[in-house]
């Protein structure tokens, strides 16, 4: 049997953390593996040290059989690997065809030939069904077309082994069904991919093995078609994990959230949300369900006053909140889980500790006659550490050493702590695990049972259906329908998120 | 976290003797004996009383603007005005020590604060052009620094005196001045100033790592839009950060002022002082502690290079070259960083 990419025995050691404890992977020419693993089990970390970005503690990688040394990412290139990075490293200002050369232009009399660039650009992307014109610049494509030009990057410098870190947590539904085509043709085309993600519905669909990783040590590799995501879930957990949620009915109260005829528009002055009304009462979650870009990220950051609205009114225990400073929304009782974990959520650059006060520094006890009690601010970052179980080496390590997963947990944990009457939680499981979802989801019942209210923000069909009580379709920045999750279907939700009228009665605020 | 600190302080070390050994070399390409170059740089900084009083004296504006420069770094800002708002805090104790006739504990604290005042007011105006309209803090602080020069110059030939090219001297009530530490250097002229500028130190650290506005304006620093969502005035926030900072260059000026010239004299160009803080604050990571060391080290380079003509015939440009090649190559410390983690491993 050949394999393409070795890793035997793989050890990496932060600090005193061990990420990767002895962990084995062999993909095959041709396949698409997928590694499965728990929010911080280490699969970045893996990733990282094949690309050459982290030189491991222990072990050996071979590529086709031959043991190598990957120093930097430039030998990984040459070795045939790249890298599709959750993050995207694009220069915004340049085009397409600019940020594929980036580093390795070609030329002609000592000038760069972008005219032959493109051409080649042009050709690869044709080859594997790629859809991306070269002269685009990438600040005017959407992130499903950015993630395309990383991948044509990789091809343009010849990989034949693709590592893909997470590429499905920040695409739209639409558009995972592309990368799935797109994957498909690279591993015709005789590629062969890594793929990194927490989706076992596409671990099914689209994997021929896949290899389990927990608390960084290697669980098994086992074949896609002898397997069952149930068992995916336990294997990667350690237990069993319900996808769905059980809870009661709903016992709505008064009316925490209401928004009246709201008006947004964006930085180029075009109206995003449209004279939208809301309500959300005590004791139940809402979900708004809807195509990305339908304003429901402008409704949250006006609600929670990140932006300036134009008009209406936004009331919250009936105090009126609408374009008040974030700070007085806050203490006016709201808590906000926001979509965009590393611009809102956290300040990377301080410890996991200290970002867990971000919004109650100021307050008793975490601050006494304007000093800070360092003492007190561990202590309830220790408490919530461990309440929501972020895997993070200590309370002071920096936020940004934490994996993606844990950052999100952490900061979930900070919000619910607050214990806000209204909680705005704006795609709170993108990048997490099965299991850690499902903890996610509960804490959310939780809130409302609690006599919480809840606005739930999300992408997912599955987590809007789930765990709402009351969905509001919103389509061109207005609410078009509200729903009753055990009376719909996804189809009926798909097409009213496409814009079709409802033929029943039911829409109202 | 151990290994970051250890790095933070072995990187600057290591660029200053990368930055010594590659002076040697230009010094002896030019003909120069390297070793009587640098046994008078030493001499000269810390040879006896009188030159150790001399480069602490030295020390004591590097510590000040250099925390003025950090101080605004680790908030996310550059302000290249430090000169600038030295200069003005300079003017303003000036102004205080010869205008007013008061006991010491009242005189001499009111002109350090106008100093303190005057550097904040100078950092002010980029601040608040920074938070309001988002204009580059950097273009304004620079053509503050012209500012500030020419209006100070007009002001001591028109107000300060009588179209003479100098202040008169500040009452003895404003001075810094110390008889005692004059006499145990042997009569340089250290003056009191060293211990503002500790305090200084201790202060910036304080106010940064230990309180709840310290918290603040990192946080500020770091990630705006975070800072935002935290319910933070980030406006407000960018402004007193450029406050401070400029407070701490303001006092700088004062060292001068009220210590080491004791008046204010017409200036063809700029005192450089404010400059050589960027790269005070930069060799010293930007931390208070690593602040009184480059500052020191810069004090003593300064100081010590008088030397070097007289005693070894190198022209004092040498040191100039010296300090240049250490900034470049704390600058370049990734190369340094790179080095240190190829030793580590071969050490294991
Ligand atoms: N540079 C670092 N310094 C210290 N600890 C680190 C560093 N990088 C990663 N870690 C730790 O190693 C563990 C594994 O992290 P990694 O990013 O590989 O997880 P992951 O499996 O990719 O998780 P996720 O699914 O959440 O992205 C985490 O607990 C993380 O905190
Ligand atoms: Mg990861």
């Amino acid at each position: 049997m050949e394999y393409v990419i070795e890793m035997l025995n793989i050890r990496k050691v932060f600090g005193n953390f061990v990420a990767n404890d002895n962990i084995t992977l062999q993909v095959k020419k041709g396949e698409i593996h997928a590694l499965l693993g728990e929010n911080g089990a280490g699969k970045s970390t893996l990733m990282n040290v094949l690309f050459g970005l982290y030189q491991p503690d222990g072990g050996e990688i071979r590529v086709k059989g031959q043991p190598v040394k990957i120093s930097n990412p430039n030998v990984a290139n040459d070795l045939g690997i790249g890298m599709v990075h959750q993050h995207f490293m694009l220069v915004d200002t340049f085009t397409v065809t600019e940020n594929i050369i980036l580093g390795s232009e070609p030329t002609k009399g000592g000038k760069i030939d972008i005219k032959r660039a493109e051409q080649e650009v042009r050709e690869l992307s044709e080859r594997y069904g790629l859809a991306v014109d070269p002269t685009a610049k990438i600040a005017n494509i959407s992130v499903g077309m950015q993630q395309r030009v990383e991948i044509l990057k990789t091809l343009y410098r010849g990989a034949e082994i693709l590592i893909f870190d997470e590429p499905t947590a920040v695409l739209t539904p639409q558009e995972i069904q592309e990368l799935i085509q797109i994957m498909r043709a690279l591993v015709r085309e005789g590629k062969s991919i890594i793929l990194i993600t927490h989706k076992l519905k596409e671990i099914m669909e689209v994997c021929d093995r896949v290899t389990v990783i927990r608390r960084g040590k290697g669980i098994g590799t086992l074949n896609v078609a002898d397997t069952n995501p149930n068992e995916l879930a336990a294997l990667m957990v350690g237990r069993e994990v319900h996808f769905k949620t059980d809870k009661r009915p709903a016992q709505p109260g008064k009316e925490v959230l209401e928004i009246k005829d709201l008006v947004v528009k964006d930085a180029r002055g075009v109206t995003v949300v449209d004279h939208l009304n809301l309500t959300v009462r005590a004791g139940e979650i809402v979900g708004i369900a809807g195509v990305d870009g339908n304003g429901q990220t402008e409704l949250v950051e006006a609600i929670t006053g990140l932006i300036k609205a134009e008009s209406g009114s936004i009331k919250l225990n009936g105090q009126d909140i609408f374009n008040l400073p974030p700070r007085k929304i806050t203490e006016a009782g709201m808590g906000h889980i926001p979509q965009d974990r590393h611009k809102h959520g956290l300040v990377l650059d301080f410890p996991i500790g200290e970002n867990m006060v971000l919004q109650t520094y100021y307050k008793e006890p975490y601050s006494k006659k304007g000093i800070l009690n360092f003492k007190a601010i561990y202590e309830k970052a220790r408490q919530l550490i461990a309440e929501f179980d972020v895997r993070t080496p200590d309370e002071y390590t920096q936020a940004r050493a934490l994996s993606g997963g844990n950052q999100q947990k952490a900061i979930i944990g900070r919000e619910v702590d607050r214990n806000p009457d209204l909680l705005i939680a704006a795609q709170p499981t993108r990048g997490l695990d099965v299991g850690a979802i499902e903890f996610i989801h509960k804490r959310l019942i939780e809130q409302r049972d609690q006599g919480k209210a809840v606005l739930l923000v999300s992408f997912e069909l599955d987590e809007v259906m789930n765990v709402s009580d009351r969905i509001a379709v919103i389509y061109e920045g207005k609410i078009v329908a509200i729903v009753d999750p055990k009376e719909t279907t996804e189809q009926e939700l798909g097409l009213l998120m496409a814009g079709s009228k409802r033929k029943e009665a039911g829409v109202s605020s | 976290m151990n290994s970051t600190r250890f790095t933070n302080f072995f990187v600057p070390v290591f660029a200053v003797l990368l930055g010594v050994i590659a002076g040697s070399i230009v010094m002896i390409v030019s003909g120069y004996n390297p070793i009587a170059g640098y046994s008078a740089l030493l001499y000269g900084a810390f040879g006896d009383s009188y030159y150790i009083g001399e480069t602490i004296r030295q020390t004591t504006p590097y510590i000040l603007a250099g925390l003025a420069v950090a101080f605004a770094f680790r908030t996310g800002l550059f302000n290249i005005g430090v000169e600038g708002q030295l200069i003005v805090g300079w003017l303003a104790s000036v102004w205080v020590g010869v205008s007013f006739d008061l006991p010491k504990v009242i005189h001499l604290p009111l002109a350090v604060l106008a100093a303190a005042a005057a550097g904040a007011l100078w950092a002010f105006i980029p601040g608040f052009l920074k938070a309001r309209f988002k204009v580059h803090e950097v273009i304004i602080t620079i053509m503050m620094n012209y500012i500030a020069l020419h209006v100070t110059n007009a002001i001591i030939r028109s107000v300060l005196s009588d179209k003479g090219f100098k202040s008169a001297k500040i009452h003895e009530s404003a001075s810094l001045q110390s008889e005692f530490l004059q006499s145990i250097t042997d009569y340089s002229t250290l003056h009191y100033g060293i211990i503002i500028a500790l305090i200084g130190a201790v202060v910036m650290w304080f106010l940064l790592e230990k309180t709840t506005k310290g918290y603040e304006l990192r946080a500020v620093g770091f990630n705006q839009h975070a800072s935002r969502y935290a319910g933070m005035n980030v406006p407000r926030n960018i402004i007193l950060a450029m406050v401070i900072s400029g407070a701490f260059a303001g006092v700088a000026g004062a060292m001068e002022g009220l210590g080491t010239f004791g008046n204010i004299s017409v200036k063809a160009g700029f005192t450089g002082v404010g400059f050589d803080g960027i790269a005070v604050a930069l060799i010293g990571s930007n931390n208070a502690f690593g602040i009184i060391l480059s500052a020191l080290l810069f004090g003593a380079l300064k100081v010590g290079a008088l030397e070097m003509p007289s005693s070894a015939d190198v022209p004092t440009e040498l040191v100039d070259i010296v300090i240049a090649l250490i900034i470049f190559f704390v600058a370049s410390s990734y190369l340094i960083r790179l080095l240190l983690s190829r030793f580590k491993k071969e050490g294991k």
